[in-house]
């Protein structure tokens, strides 16, 4: 009997192992020899751990599984039963591009990855030249899935065209963001798919070396990672020859040190260095003088595991999905306050409401929900009244919202707005790399400012708008420049929790 | 609690430092490793790393100090962190690490008097779909309400 097992962290979260061991006792009770496979997960996390019993070639899910459910879900008899688990709605109502493998296969097999498609867009772009390689990323329309959204294929062609002795890619890893884990689910569930996607890139515009840095808060995905870069690398996949092409490239895994802005991509570069993670300014544009001052492609984790499947299926098949200028899927994290949280990959132009109140099934809380957090810290609150809104880089920009990671975080009705704005200030004021005056020192003055509001103080709504468009207009990178999106949209969506008594503050 | 300073070995640091210099950017991968072997990054280590390095020892400091990762002096046997993003917050993640501080008599960053556990807040462990989210270690813990809490901090032995 095949058992399937996420080892993904949030799987591993919820009891996965102790769930795993129970599995194994029971097997052995009753008698029946099982083997058991670990996976990364579906991205139903409300359903972990999600155990899959394969019948007749069929994968059976039950969840969420508690030790106490091994005995019967091997006997079938389990209350705990989902049935074919591609036939739950949350399934089928995807479009799973750039995830199709993660929960599917062993994340540190490459046979396994293979036998799913893994490394048929490698062997493709093996027989193109580095313009054709960024000729087709550029037809596919993919953009930045870190957030920002730039083209990148653009991008690439800016490295290509670099001459250089050296250029390098750098896959940055460093998903800091609150609400969001696409980078952690794809790196612990399906890591060559990265790996693929960068060497890819370092044929595309003629670098032979990859850095991944990845933040220090994701132990298990560094383990998985630089297992798969060994198994890569022992495979001929990566190395002076790659698949036998006589072409070279490597990679390398790089561990953040607990520095939210070095999701930045200059700041990136810095603390790859060896630097403080301060942000550099830009122009040189970090593809012609990126880290150690060569060209460098700095792509997001998602917007490189997405660039196999393009080679493989072709980029007018990535093309095909999506709204307006977003084209592709988007790679939906649901989280927080919400019944049914996890990852959802869709093509562009679902709406909020959709995704919160049909997929997500409203707060986890039973509560009525108040607002939606899209795009991670320096993300707008949107409200109620905005959830039509669809999830693209434009639409959303037009309802005053950012996209970001397409990380949502839901909140009910028990939210503090004033409070919210007020972290929002309070992690700029803390994460801070401190090299432009209006995030180093804004961002302290909007929290006392925040406080003064709370505190009755009339005049300092006015001032803090007017700090907010400072910061805005005169940040160096998106950390001081964004954060005033979360905390002025508390303040036009929620406008009575920032008018305060001095009576009722007291 | 003051722990005692780690035993330090001269040789091993320069060895330390050794392994890592064919690298490009060595001074992270460096910090990790006398992390990973000292518990912090000993003042006895800045001399050695910042010669190999061609540096000065105050922008060494700099470096050091820029990143929330690397300690002067170790921590307690077990650290726990306790995640203060949004997404916790949602589901209750500030009464939660609040109630834990209070319970151990603990400010962020602090040590318990039996130097078990050092509390440490993190911005997001990617467990945002199972908040609140806490990382023992290198082992996460999901959806943890007061019992699990308890258990967590029982098994450090807080």
């Amino acid at each position: 009997m095949k058992i399937y097992v996420p080892i993904d962290s949030a799987a591993k979260a919820l009891g996965a192992e102790d769930v795993v061991r129970a599995l194994v006792q029971a097997a052995a009770d009753s008698g029946q020899a099982v083997e058991i496979i670990r996976t990364g997960t579906r991205g139903m996390i409300w359903l972990e751990p999600l155990v899959e019993v394969e019948t007749d070639g069929v994968r059976y899910g039950f969840g969420p599984a508690t030790p106490e459910d091994a005995a019967a879900i091997l006997d079938g008899t389990s209350v705990k039963a989902l049935g074919p688990v591609e036939d739950l709605d949350w399934m089928k109502r995807q479009t799973r591009l750039t995830f199709a493998r993660v929960g599917v296969t062993d994340p540190l097999s490459l046979d396994d990855y293979q036998a799913h498609g893994g490394l048929a867009g490698l062997r493709r772009a093996l027989g193109l030249t580095g313009q054709e390689i960024v000729d087709e990323v550029k037809a596919s329309g993919l953009r930045g899935r870190g957030g920002a959204g730039f083209p990148t294929g653009i991008k690439w062609q800016t490295v290509h065209d670099a001459q250089a002795s050296r250029k390098y890619i750098v896959c940055n890893a460093d998903e800091g963001d609150s609400g969001t884990f696409a980078d952690r689910m794809i790196m612990e569930g399906d890591p060559f798919t990265l790996i693929e996607g960068m060497t890819i890139a370092g044929l595309g515009v003629g670098a032979t070396k990859g850095y991944v840095y990845l933040r220090s808060e994701y132990p298990d995905a560094i383990k998985v990672m630089r297992r798969a870069v060994d198994i890569a690398r022992g495979a001929g996949v990566l190395g002076a020859d790659v698949l036998g092409s006589g072409r070279t490239f490597d990679m390398e895994i790089r561990v953040g040190a607990g520095a939210y802005v070095c999701g930045e991509e200059t700041s990136l570069l810095n603390s790859l260095e060896g630097k403080r993670g301060v942000v550099r300014a830009k122009p040189p544009l970090p593809a012609l003088e990126g880290f150690l001052g060569r060209p460098t492609v700095v792509n997001n984790v998602i917007s490189l595991a997405t660039v196999p499947v393009i080679f493989e299926k072709g980029a007018q098949h990535y093309a095909d999905f999506g709204l307006g200028r977003s084209r592709g899927t988007v790679t939906l994290q649901v989280a927080g306050n919400v019944a049914r949280g996890g990852l959802f990959e869709t093509a562009f132009g679902i709406s909020l409401d959709e995704v919160v109140n049909d997929l997500g099934g409203g707060s986890a809380s039973g509560r009525p929900v108040k607002a939606v957090q899209v795009g991670g810290p320096l993300g707008a609150y949107m409200p109620v009244s905005k959830f039509d809104a669809a999830l693209g880089y434009e639409e959303l920009d037009a309802e005053g919202g950012l996209l970001g990671h397409a990380g949502l975080v839901v909140f009910d009705d028990t939210a503090d707005m004033l409070g919210m704005a007020r972290f929002a200030m309070e992690f700029c004021a803390v994460e801070s790399c401190g090299k432009c005056t209006p995030c180093r020192i804004g961002a302290v003055r909007g929290v006392e400012t925040i406080d003064r509001i709370a505190q009755g103080d009339a005049d300092a709504l006015p001032l803090l708008t007017d700090l907010c468009e400072t910061m805005k207009d005169g940040s160096l990178c998106a950390l001081g420049g964004f954060t005033p999106l979360p905390v002025m949209s508390a303040v036009t969506h929620f406008p009575d929790e920032f008018v305060r008594t001095k009576e009722a503050a007291e | 609690m003051a722990l005692p300073d780690p035993v330090i070995d001269e040789g091993e640091i320069a060895r330390i430092v050794e392994d890592h210099l064919h690298l490009e950017g060595p001074l992270l991968p460096i910090l990790h490793a006398l992390q990973e072997a000292y518990g912090c990054v000993p003042a006895a280590s800045h001399g050695p790393v910042a010669t190999a390095l061609n540096i000065t020892r105050a922008e060494l400091h700099g470096v050091i100090s820029f990143y929330h990762d690397f300690r002067d002096a170790p921590a307690g046997r077990h650290v726990l962190k306790i995640c203060r993003a949004e997404a916790c917050q949602s589901v209750g993640g500030t009464a939660l690490a609040e109630a834990t501080l209070t319970k151990l008599g603990l400010d962020w960053h602090g040590t318990t008097a039996n130097g078990a556990v050092t509390v440490e807040p993190v911005y997001c462990l990617g467990l945002c779909a199972c908040a609140p989210a806490v990382m023992l270690d290198d082992r996460v813990v999901g959806r943890v309400d007061a019992a699990r809490m308890d258990a967590v901090l029982a098994e450090a032995g807080a």
